[in-house]
């Protein structure tokens, strides 16, 4: 028999609609692969095996009683434990929620629940989603599945991995500055950052509220786009969220084609910083679009040299105030309430103890960043750094249809390189930041190893906002194309673990 | 603990006090102004709250339609500009009642700004309060503090949260600088608060009901001397809640402020705590520099840009303001500025409006309620609207007046057995046995009686003294106890003694 945690989601589908594999069986195989290899690559905080069990149950009754399915019905998923799940845990990777359990759902996980995705459990990530390596997870890290010593990435690390170490063929990220795109560059993997307000945010805990986007992960395009179809559309418990129809990304995705297209290669993303074998593998991208049929431009935006700057003032200010409600009275763990002491003083001792260094390093840049007399010098400035990034992107829009990039300057670096160093640290997303800040969308698509380390490279395309069809477009010939040339795709190289 | 006072004339021989009002008022939606949790009272605590209320991680705001248009209307009525384009703004700060220890608010883009207020005061001038803004933002959840002596959170031994007031919507009403009241000052404020009370309730957006704290105003106080440009050092005292508590409040600070001036000290920049048991303030919390809210635009919501056709719409649509419609019942009822005054004072313009809606005329339905009534309210201390007594009942009292049933002095003790509970006008009429004697015949043996009984006087009147008529005519109401037509008893009187009336 074949092995049901080998295959995509889409085939995965496939087997269930044919009756080839129960849903119950499929997600036995991925609970079973969970139990051989988690405990060596950590990506989950938490696996519902009963609930898991029990949504494939609902899938293999519903196909028995004769009703339709969805496309995805069945499919297992690693959910990144910053979406509520109601009566399973969520913590967000942060000691302050240890044992909370939420009384809802978020938007993301009923629409996940409605279309038969089965939740395998909650996938490990830094911090409140502050990170680029998941080492500031409060529960431990999360090995790359091509190398355990090395980062899967962040925030979204575990969801990345989940995949990479085929635990899961289907997970879900966010991506504030990089979250979804930067793991799955460094995991060999598929990364998408849809136009911010596609996917809902309510029931998502909050890091930059502007910034922050719920996506889908996957090991294909086609994957992350039926995925993508399955989460994306209007919320009105979401006030930013946007009201049109969800562009068409499954068509494009079977149609992948770049003949004709302008894909812009914009000066900013290169330099100093890049890791050679990075470089080479992302001129090695550029080339096969341009026989692909693309034509490729070259561009110019100055504004995102401040991008870096402008994102760690406007995300750590939004932090300061949306993490300001972690104070220990209403959920989540409390420190120190031994009667003696004052609300104030638990609340202290509480957010001391349930808050790690990065958290802290950011609420106290965010609070200063916000603070009278320092307001217009720092939150002002970055938001009209925020705005020229943004016209770049407008004018850039305007001569090319997408822009491609590496999706971060380096491979996976070792555990604890960085961890140390939070500007090196930060510099993992100097490439993902500008489209998070001009609201746009984006992916990450693989491209190759890198000759010198033999680990992952990605290929970041970036699409105007609501043309998140292109992505897919492009992401499908980009991945057809490297298929053809290695002969299969790049997962297959990854140690088994 | 209580300060040396100037006396208040002595305070505003040396000062001008410049006033900063700040109103508070809970909108009367259905639902709360991000969630859809009912704003009900007197629900069990924490039983209307949902994730978005509790601030829950993850859960987000959506703003409630009704509590916008109700801001709208507050700012049109207001004579303020309505903002095209605003922005709610996190108001950051720390206190356990509020969830997400961040206020929803508005900062520099509130939905209307620049407006005024006329008000009138107790002689009928009129003085025009200027609006700075009027913003939406959200109620804190409401602590219970057990255990400390004053129900403070200073020596409370644990505090109990309810949150079902969180998130109910609130207007905010500021004023500029209320300058040039001068000695008239508390009366101002005190006139504001009302007219402003008025404004709502007409609007329809809000109960206003002070008591219930709906309504909560915050006096900012500060003085200068005579001639002085620059403003002083301010208090803020802090959840007023009574029309008479803003103006005592307003009058407490002046005085204390000019005591500390007066001998060489300065005021402290604090929030002070308003006490209606003597009417004194005393300090809060010292805010010894600024409290940094670190406002910015609050990014889980999109911008209103109410669309100028709606706010049109709204503004035609505004009720007959307050003091539109005082003008109109002022030339309906035919009485004059200082009666009408009057009337507003006391606070009867609608009970008198009902009593004529139930039949009364303008005339009998004021003099009811300014007069009688209104006494018994002062004897009583109770607001004229709080007396047991319904318009209707008024109004048939009224009835009966005009129908011949009852003289003025029965009808005064219908109302006395009304207002003891001892049911409708009809019972205690009944009861009370107090029907105007209306029997021609026991009337006449009455008049006979009298005329019999005074002699003297009964030569007087045939004599032509006409004003000696009114002796026997109280010696017949003694014999018929109250109970006759006075007009009918003269008629019989000067008949019965052949002189022509």
């Amino acid at each position: 028999m074949t092995d049901l945690t080998r295959l995509n989601a889409a085939e995965t589908a496939a087997t269930i609609a044919s009756g080839e594999a129960s849903a119950v069986e499929v997600t036995q195989a991925h609970l079973d692969r969970i139990g051989a290899v988690d405990e060596k690559v950590h990506a989950f905080l938490h696996v519902d095996t009963e609930g898991a069990l029990k949504a494939a149950k609902a899938v293999d009754d519903k196909r028995a009683a004769g009703e339709k399915l969805g496309p995805l019905a069945g499919v297992p998923l690693a959910l990144k434990d910053i979406f509520t799940t109601k009566g399973v845990p969520t913590t967000v990777g942060s000691k302050i929620l240890d044992g909370w359990i939420p009384p809802y759902d978020a938007t993301l996980t009923t629409r996940l629940r409605n279309a038969g995705i089965v939740i395998l459990g909650k996938t490990n990530m830094d911090e409140f989603a502050m990170g680029s390596s998941t080492e500031n997870s409060a529960y431990g890290p999360t090995g790359n599945p091509w190398d355990l010593t090395r980062i899967p990435g962040g925030s979204g690390g575990g969801s990345a991995a989940a995949l990479a170490s085929f635990q899961a063929p289907l997970a879900i990220g966010t991506d504030t500055g990089g979250s979804i795109r930067q793991p799955a560059a460094v995991t060999g993997t598929v990364g998408v950052k849809p136009t911010y307000g596609a996917v809902s945010r309510y029931g998502m805990v909050a890091f930059s509220s502007s910034l922050d986007q719920g996506g889908p992960c996957a090991r294909t395009v086609l994957d992350a786009a039926l995925l993508h179809e399955a989460i994306a559309g209007h919320d009105p418990m979401d006030s930013t969220s946007i009201d049109a129809p969800v562009p068409p990304v499954v068509e494009a995705a079977r149609n992948g084609n770049v003949k004709g297209l302008r894909v812009g290669v914009v000066k900013e993303f290169s330099g100093e910083g890049y890791q050679a074998g990075v470089v080479e593998r992302f001129n090695g991208a550029v080339e096969l679009l341009r026989e692909l049929g693309a034509e490729i431009v070259e561009l110019s935006c100055p504004s995102f040299t401040y991008a870096l700057a402008a994102y760690y003032l406007i995300a750590p200010s939004e932090a300061s105030s949306n993490l300001a409600r972690f104070d220990g009275l209403r959920y989540g763990i409390r420190v120190g309430d031994d009667g003696t002491r004052s609300a104030e003083e638990v609340t202290a001792l509480t957010r001391e103890a349930g808050f790690g260094p990065e958290v802290k390093r950011r609420i106290m840049l965010g609070t200063y960043a916000l603070s009278s007399g320092y307001y217009d010098a720092y939150y002002g400035s970055a938001q009209k750094v925020r705005t020229l990034i943004t016209r770049d992107f407008e004018r850039s829009f305007g001569s090319v249809d997408v822009i491609i990039s590496p999706t971060t300057p380096t491979t996976a670096f070792p555990i604890g390189e960085r961890a140390d160093d939070p500007m090196a640290m930060y510099l993992a997303d100097l490439c993902t930041i500008p489209a998070n800040l001009a609201g746009n969308s984006a992916m990450s698509v693989p491209c190759g190893l890198a000759p010198e380390d033999g680990l992952p490279v990605g290929l970041q395309i970036i699409a105007p906002a609501l043309a998140d069809d292109r992505l897919y477009r492009v992401g499908a010939a980009v991945e057809a194309g490297f298929i053809a040339r290695w002969g299969h795709p790049l997962l297959e190289e990854a140690p088994t673990l | 603990m209580t300060h040396d006072l100037v006396s208040y004339e002595d305070a505003l021989k040396a000062y001008d006090p410049v006033m900063g009002l700040e109103v508070h008022v809970e909108l009367g939606t259905k639902t709360k102004m991000f969630c859809g949790c009912s704003t009900a009272l007197g629900a069990e605590p924490n039983s209307q709250v949902c994730p978005v209320c509790l601030g829950l991680p993850g859960a987000l705001p959506v703003v409630n339609a009704i509590g916008v248009e109700s801001a709208i209307k507050i700012g049109l009525a207001l004579n303020c500009e309505i903002a095209e384009w605003c922005r709610f703004a996190r108001k950051n700060y720390f206190y356990p009642d509020m969830p997400k220890n961040f206020q929803t608010s508005q900062y520099d883009e509130p939905i209307a700004f620049n407006g005024y207020l006329d008000v009138s005061l107790e002689d009928g001038e009129v003085f025009r309060v200027q609006i700075e803004r009027a913003h939406m933002e959200e109620d804190t959840g409401k602590s219970t503090h057990v255990g400390g002596a004053t129900g403070r959170i200073h020596g409370a031994t644990y505090s109990l949260l309810d949150y079902n007031r969180a998130g109910i919507p609130l207007i905010e009403i500021v004023t500029k600088p209320i300058e040039g009241a001068g000695v008239r000052a508390p009366e101002v404020a005190k006139a504001y608060v009302a007219e402003l009370r008025e404004l709502i309730k007409a609007l329809g957006v809000s109960e206003a009901r002070m008591e219930m704290g709906q309504m909560r105003c915050d006096v900012n106080l500060s003085l200068r001397p005579h001639g002085e440009k620059k403003l002083g050092t301010r208090s803020e005292t802090k959840n007023v809640n009574s029309l008479r508590s803003v103006e005592r409040a307003a009058r407490y600070e002046i005085q204390r402020h000019a005591a500390v001036l007066s001998s060489g000290g300065t005021i402290v920049q604090e929030t002070r705590h308003f006490h209606e048991e003597d009417g004194s303030t005393t300090p809060g919390r010292i805010k010894e520099e600024a409290e940094d809210y670190r406002y910015f635009p609050e990014p889980d919501l999109v911008p209103i840009a109410p669309a100028r056709e709606w706010v049109e719409e709204l503004r035609a649509g505004l009720p007959e303001l307050p003091s539109v419609r005082r003008k109109r019942l002022q030339e309906d009822w035919g009485i004059a500025d200082h009666e009408m005054q009057s009337v507003l004072n006391a606070g009867a313009i609608d009970l008198i409006v009902a009593t004529i809606e139930a039949g009364a005329d303008a005339a009998s339905a004021r003099k009811w309620w300014m007069g009688e009534l209104a006494r018994r309210s002062n004897e009583d201390g109770v607001e004229l609207a709080e007396l047991p007594i319904t318009p209707a009942q008024v109004a048939r009292v009224s009835a009966l007046v005009s129908s011949g049933d009852l003289n003025d002095k029965l009808a005064r003790q219908v109302i006395e057995g009304v207002l003891a509970g001892e049911g409708d006008p009809d019972t205690v009429v009944e009861k009370r046995g107090l029907k105007v004697v209306s029997d021609e015949g026991a009337l006449g043996a009455a008049v006979d009686e009298a005329i019999a009984a005074n002699g003297a006087i009964a030569d007087k009147i045939r004599g032509g003294n006409l004003a000696a008529a009114g002796a026997l005519i109280g010696a017949v109401m003694k014999i018929t106890r109250g109970q006759a037509d006075a007009k009918r008893v003269r008629e019989l009187v000067l008949e019965k003694l052949g002189v022509q009336g």
